[in-house]
């Protein structure tokens, strides 16, 4: 429709905005609301408080570093109206690789039987490295071949898995150096989500990077007429997707002290329900990684809280699923309602 | 007050009440947070009549017609049907009352058949339920045959011309058995001679007692199809007159308010030199053996039908779809263009066609359409957007081409289509070009705005931008350019000085 703007309407200078919510918002209000209802059902059946519990805060948000690490590529994936279904094999093959150059020296060597004590830099850049190669296929099957990016992850999906089980046939790994098994220990994996979440909030909002890839999820081809690189911009976008699926990887490993090739199945899907709960549109175009995060934080919640309430695991997931799909609903018809305000 | 239910039940009924009116609209008012679309604003068609709305655009005829077409509630008024109260409350409400609309944006679906697309939701069935082809096919045939259209009504709809596309719609309007027909702008895809077609069409369903409102921008066209037209300006009814008793010059001036003294500020500039020169440019399949000089002040109009290969000629010089042969040499140098990219490296700029889709980014906002495309190439340093300094330059652009805008956040979806296009012609000044393409630079847009752009070509032609201007009205094309090449399916059929070019000629070179 067309809105007339009333010209007598005194000019607004730029950028001090109308008084708008910015769109976290209400995702954020989601969250303090999914947490009272905790609160308050903890009170009345298990006779404690969930949320004045310091320790439970930490690990709520330390259990979903992993997810959240790849939530943030899945984001810059999805602002380009794309899909990444491979993360979750990504992070099964990098914690394959990463394990085996990450081991002690006195450990059981499945792949490398001389293998001596490496720096810690060594087994991380080659798990990056891993997951950088797969995210350069990704993005280069998408942009070069014309693929959907539904069909060329699906096919990563597919052969990460079994590059992860070839590794070592299926052998799991464990034993690693001390400075590895720092990366997964304490507070560092929440660290290391926050740092990179910060990084790509900043790419997001104040690079080229960030301009183009909203650019290009919004409308493709007015990007490419007005000069983008669409191609290349979206091997650049998911290559960081795979990288960050592959520093998942690494986190992973070095939580669990070992490697198991079955390691990250469903991550993808974890990864994406964060992001549309924190208001990615899967068209495109929209997006933000402080939603994601905040997003991703829902979900750590419900799995602490259901825990917290003794509700049982398999009854769990079938609360969660629905759960997820109420909470984009509702951000749906808020945005929509805002849409026609 | 009467349910649209039960005035369905009336309509089929056959008893349905005489009224002087088809439709009446009272009072009718609607506004949107910090707009009021329509203040007060009354409407009336009469049977058997065609009712042009002109306005410019985001003068309220669009939110009108969507408040007649259900799309709307309005917030306070009166709507009456053939003199009975009725209260429409969604799009298919008003088509089960005799009311379709046939938007500006096609709504078809591009991987059905046309007879698909026509009967959708109303599928013949056979006796096992399934959809029953024969009969569809044999449905459709009938109608296109009353409308005088030819059209293979097995036809898949992407693979139809716009111009067929926009029969299509125009047909499933019909197939509705509508009393009330509302067309926006449906000319605006179309060649002379398929308008032609739309208007025998338009007349005999005014001969069969319908009313059509018509929406359009084309002064000529009311003066030859409307019998009465209503001028509205900021979302206010203005009058209500028979196209006999009216000038142009009377509607121009109710629409904008003001005189509009010169359709066409065409300034004489001194052209330079040759800045870009062509030789038998081709895209295979497309068009052949293109060629022409442009020069430095020059406003080279295309003309030629739609569908004569002037937006390939367009889009193969900015590299959108790469000439398969043929040279470009930019002063003096030969240049492959395989991109936009490379294009814009050379300093070419190109405002395409299609505004909403290879145009705007519709769900961002102002800032970010205008930023786009310089943002490839300036205001970056390290990757970082100076964002600052380029909102500052994109504000003053904003300002010297009049965007209307409550400010640059504004989502560029919620502006009229003349602001949208003053953003994307915005997007590529930022650019500073030595040669800009336009490509249906007015389309859809209010005669103020488009004075307005053509005010801003001259001045760009004066500053010693080369431009190349695809048009499909005749006026705009014989008003701006300083020479004007004639393409006929695929090919250049003529290149006309100004003083020898008029409307015959260019006729006679572009339907050979």
């Amino acid at each position: 429709m067309t809105v007339q703007i009333n010209p007598s309407r005194a000019p607004t200078p730029a950028f001090s905005g109308r008084r708008k919510l910015p769109p976290e918002a209400s995702i954020l209000m989601v969250m303090v609301g999914i947490a009272l209802i905790f609160e308050v059902l903890g009170w009345i059946f298990i006779g404690q408080s969930f949320l004045y519990n310091f320790q439970r805060l930490q690990i709520i948000i330390l259990q979903v570093s992993v997810i959240g690490i790849i939530a943030i590529g899945v984001t810059q994936v999805i602002i380009t109206s794309g899909i990444d279904l491979s993360s979750g094999s990504v992070v099964g093959v990098t914690v394959m690789v990463a394990a085996s150059f990450a081991q002690s020296s006195s450990a059981t060597h499945v792949i490398y039987p001389s293998l001596v004590d490496l720096p810690v830099i060594m087994p991380v850049l080659i798990g990056l490295a891993v997951g950088l190669a797969v995210g350069l296929i990704n993005g280069s099957l998408i942009a070069y071949t014309g693929i959907p990016p539904f069909i060329a992850t699906l096919g990563t999906y597919v052969s990460a898995r079994g590059a992860a089980k070839w590794y070592t046939k299926g052998q799991p790994i464990s034993e690693f150096t001390s400075n590895f098994d720092f990366i997964g220990s304490g507070l560092t994996p929440t660290l290391i989500f926050l740092a990179v979440a910060l990084i790509f909030q900043i790419a997001l909002s104040y690079t080229r990077y960030g301009k183009f890839t909203y650019a290009i999820g919004a409308n493709r081809q007015a990007a490419r007429v007005s000069g983008i690189n669409v191609s290349r911009h979206l091997v650049t976008v998911y290559a960081i997707a795979g990288l960050l699926s592959g520093l998942a990887g690494i986190v992973a490993a070095a939580r669990q002290d070992s490697g198991q090739s079955g390691m990250g199945v469903g991550y993808e899907l974890d990864a994406i329900a964060a992001t549309v709960i924190g208001g990615t549109s899967l068209t495109g175009g929209v997006g933000r990684i402080t939603g994601t995060v905040i997003g991703t934080i829902i979900l750590g919640i419900l799995t602490s809280g259901f825990t917290f309430l003794r509700i049982d695991a398999y009854f769990q997931e079938i609360i969660k699923g629905g759960i997820i799909v109420a909470a984009v609903v509702a951000d749906q018809y808020r945005q929509r309602k805002r849409g026609k305000a | 007050m009467l349910s649209p239910t039960t005035m369905k039940a009336v309509r089929t009924s056959g008893a349905v009440p005489h009224a002087p009116y088809l439709l009446e609209v009272d009072h009718v008012r609607k506004a949107f947070p910090g707009v009021v679309a329509l203040d007060d604003v009354s409407f009336r068609l009469k049977p058997g009549s065609v009712h042009a709305l002109m306005g410019e655009n985001g003068a309220g005829k669009s939110t009108l017609m969507k408040i007649i077409a259900g799309v709307y509630t309005p917030d306070a008024g009166e709507f009456r049907l053939r003199g009975i109260d009725i209260r429409l409350t969604s799009p298919l409400d008003a088509l089960e009352n005799g009311i379709a609309m046939i938007h500006q944006e096609l709504n078809l679906m591009p991987y059905m058949t046309v007879a698909e697309n026509i009967w959708i939701r109303r599928e013949p069935l056979n006796r096992f339920g399934f959809v029953d082809h024969t009969k569809l096919h044999a449905m459709t045939q009938r109608l296109f045959d009353t409308l005088r259209i030819d059209i293979d009504p097995e036809a898949q709809v992407r693979d139809l011309s716009i111009a067929n596309r926009q029969m299509v719609e125009i047909a499933k309007a019909v197939s509705f058995n509508s009393d009330v027909l509302i067309m926006d702008e449906p000319t605006s895809a179309l060649t002379d001679r398929e308008v032609g077609h739309l208007f025998r069409i338009i007349r005999d369903l005014r001969a069969q007692g319908k009313g059509i409102v018509y929406i359009t921008h084309k002064m000529n066209e009311l003066f030859e199809i409307a019998d009465e037209v209503s001028v509205f300006r900021d979302g206010k009814y203005i009058a209500t007159k028979a196209s006999g008793d009216v000038t142009r010059d009377d509607i121009i001036r109710m629409m904008v308010g003001r005189e509009i003294t010169q359709m066409f500020p065409k300034e004489d500039v001194a052209i330079g030199d040759v800045v870009m020169s062509v030789q038998n440019l081709s895209v295979r399949g497309i068009f052949e053996n293109v060629s022409f000089d442009l020069r430095k002040g020059e406003i080279l109009g295309i003309a030629g039908l739609v569908g004569s290969g002037r937006s390939n000629v367009a889009e193969a010089l900015f590299g959108v779809v790469p000439a398969t042969s043929g040279t470009i040499t930019i002063e003096g140098q030969n240049t492959v263009i395989d991109s936009p990219r490379k294009a814009m490296q050379q300093g070419m700029a190109f405002l395409t066609e299609d505004r909403k889709e290879t145009g705007c980014f519709l769900i961002l906002n102002v800032l970010e359409n205008m930023q786009a495309a310089v943002l490839t190439r300036k205001y970056v340093a390290g990757g970082v957007v100076q964002q600052a300094q380029l909102s500052t330059d994109c504000e003053a652009m904003s300002a010297a081409l009049r965007v209307k805008t409550p400010d640059l956040n504004e989502r560029i979806e919620n502006l009229s289509g003349g602001n949208q296009q003053k953003v994307l012609i915005g997007r590529w000044l930022l650019t500073k070009p030595r040669i800009l393409i336009l490509d249906e630079p007015t389309r859809g847009i209010d005669v103020g705005a488009k004075s307005e752009i053509h005010r801003l070509i001259s001045k760009l032609a004066g500053e010693g931008v080369a431009v190349i201007m695809i048009s499909s009205e005749m006026p705009e094309i014989l008003g701006m350019s300083d020479r004007i090449l004639v393409m006929h399916e695929g090919k250049c059929t003529g290149i006309l000085d100004r003083a020898e070019a008029d409307q015959i000629k260019i006729m006679e070179l572009a339907a050979k």
